[in-house]
């Protein structure tokens, strides 16, 4: 067998193994999508009920001086959580959300705002790790299928440092917006302070009734808005976990389809090896048996 | 009569919705029933709570909560509690041993708040599923 034989078929067997594992992350990634979807729809309750309640405290009260809700003058630092994946093989998840992140922290230096990073997942963690920055906080192991305890001490931690004087004035996050199993896109958003919006316009469905408190609404407003800060911050691990699993299974099928590919011009390309070598063996041997025919005939 | 329609939601899942003559709650300025037609309320739900479910047919339903919020407008009653657990859901053993090993922790020291927390939890789930604490 020809050396470019051999060769052929040991690449047609790697691509093939390769072809097997993308094939399965990609038949993993799809059934964990639906789970994390359905996690997603879960979620959507208490969040509208929460959004809801907080406009309800913020629209009756006439103080809405909260600490959480009061922008200062003018602010020297802010938080920045970055949303990324704890694995890789997710096509340009990471580097996407990395990417924005970066754009956003050059902006707020170019408002002379001091960038902290906290990090979640540990693609993100590493890439900071590498260049040398410091994380203000960082938090891994979750990425694909975060619950609310995690989201809970993420916020603990944010709102900490944003109440905290010497801490931090403003909470961007970072993270993946789950649009369609097609579709992702990275969302930027200022979570803290909040924007209380002075608005003249109808809320969609009727005008708010106007409530009583138990026990004030200056206390359940400060009740109200962490777990509200949570909320937000749970919804953007699901949607990212979502989007990771959308991402990952369009990479690898992406990955298999070109595996795929290799190995059909391999086989094709084999084949014609094959085939040139038995030509040639049959030219050889026919070449052989006709010098021998020429010679016994030239004896007689 | 008008019915309550009532939701009982957690961050991770819709935990009950339907409709009921009367919601029993205990926020942090004490118990709070809810009746239909009641004025809108927003109140703050105690550590460990039980919350009764009303409905008419003797069916009631009846869940640990633990902190969060009611509200009631317009006869819609929001339950939003950060974990919550249905009185049917609780798993007895499982929340007695609890209930246990709290004690335990503070007995051992009484300035111990999470496990005094763990306890109160403990009582409310056991509440909630009938049984004598």
């Amino acid at each position: 067998m020809g050396a470019q034989l051999r060769l052929l078929r040991r690449r047609i067997r790697s691509v093939k193994s390769t072809a097997k594992i993308t094939r399965a992350q990609e038949l993993i990634a799809s059934s964990r999508i639906i789970k994390a979807q359905q996690r997603m729809e879960a979620a959507v309750p208490y969040e509208r009920e929460i959004t809801r309640a907080v406009s309800a405290v913020l629209s009756n009260s006439a103080d809405t001086d909260h600490p959480l809700t009061v922008a200062k003058e003018r602010p020297t630092s802010a938080g920045v959580l970055i949303v990324t994946s704890d694995r890789g093989f997710a096509g340009g998840f990471n580097a996407n959300i990395l990417r924005e992140a970066e754009a956003l922290a050059g902006h707020l230096r170019g408002r002379d705002i001091e960038v902290k990073p906290f990090v979640v997942g540990r693609k993100g963690i590493g890439w900071h790790r590498f260049r040398g920055r410091e994380m203000s906080g960082e938090w891994s192991g979750f990425s694909d299928s975060p619950t609310y305890n995690h989201a809970k001490e993420i916020a603990e931690a944010l709102v900490g440092a944003f109440v905290d004087e010497n801490g931090i004035d403003e909470i961007h996050v970072v993270h993946t917006q789950f649009v369609s199993m097609l579709s992702q896109e990275v969302q930027v958003k200022r979570i803290l302070p909040l924007e209380v919006e002075e608005t003249t316009e109808e809320p969609v469905d009727g005008p708010l009734p106007y409530y009583e408190f138990e026990p004030t609404a200056g206390e359940v407003l400060n009740q109200l808005l962490p777990r509200y800060i949570e909320s937000r911050i749970f919804n953007a691990l699901l949607q990212s976990a979502a989007s990771e699993h959308a991402a990952r299974r369009r990479a690898m099928k992406s990955a298999t389809d070109n595996a795929n590919e290799l190995i059909r011009t391999f086989t094709q390309k084999m084949n014609q090896v094959r085939q040139a070598e038995i030509t040639q063996e049959i030219s050889e041997i026919v070449g052989g048996a006709n010098a021998l025919a020429d010679a016994s005939a030239g004896k007689e | 009569m008008a019915k309550l329609r009532i939701g009982v939601v957690s961050p991770e899942r819709e935990i009950w919705s339907g409709e009921a003559d009367m919601v029993i709650a205990k926020t942090v300025d004490g118990e709070i029933g809810i009746m239909p037609n009641h004025a809108p309320v927003l109140g703050v739900l105690v550590e460990g709570g039980v919350l009764r479910i009303k409905r008419g047919d003797g069916d009631d339903v009846v869940a640990a909560v633990h902190g969060g919020f009611i509200s009631v407008a317009n006869n819609d009653v929001s339950v939003l509690a950060e974990t919550a657990e249905l009185g049917s859901e609780v798993d007895v053993a499982a929340a007695r041993d609890a209930l246990q090993r709290a004690l335990a922790s503070v007995g051992a020291d009484g300035d111990d708040t999470d496990a005094q927390i763990e306890a109160k939890r403990a009582r409310a789930r056991l509440r909630a599923a009938g049984e004598e604490v």
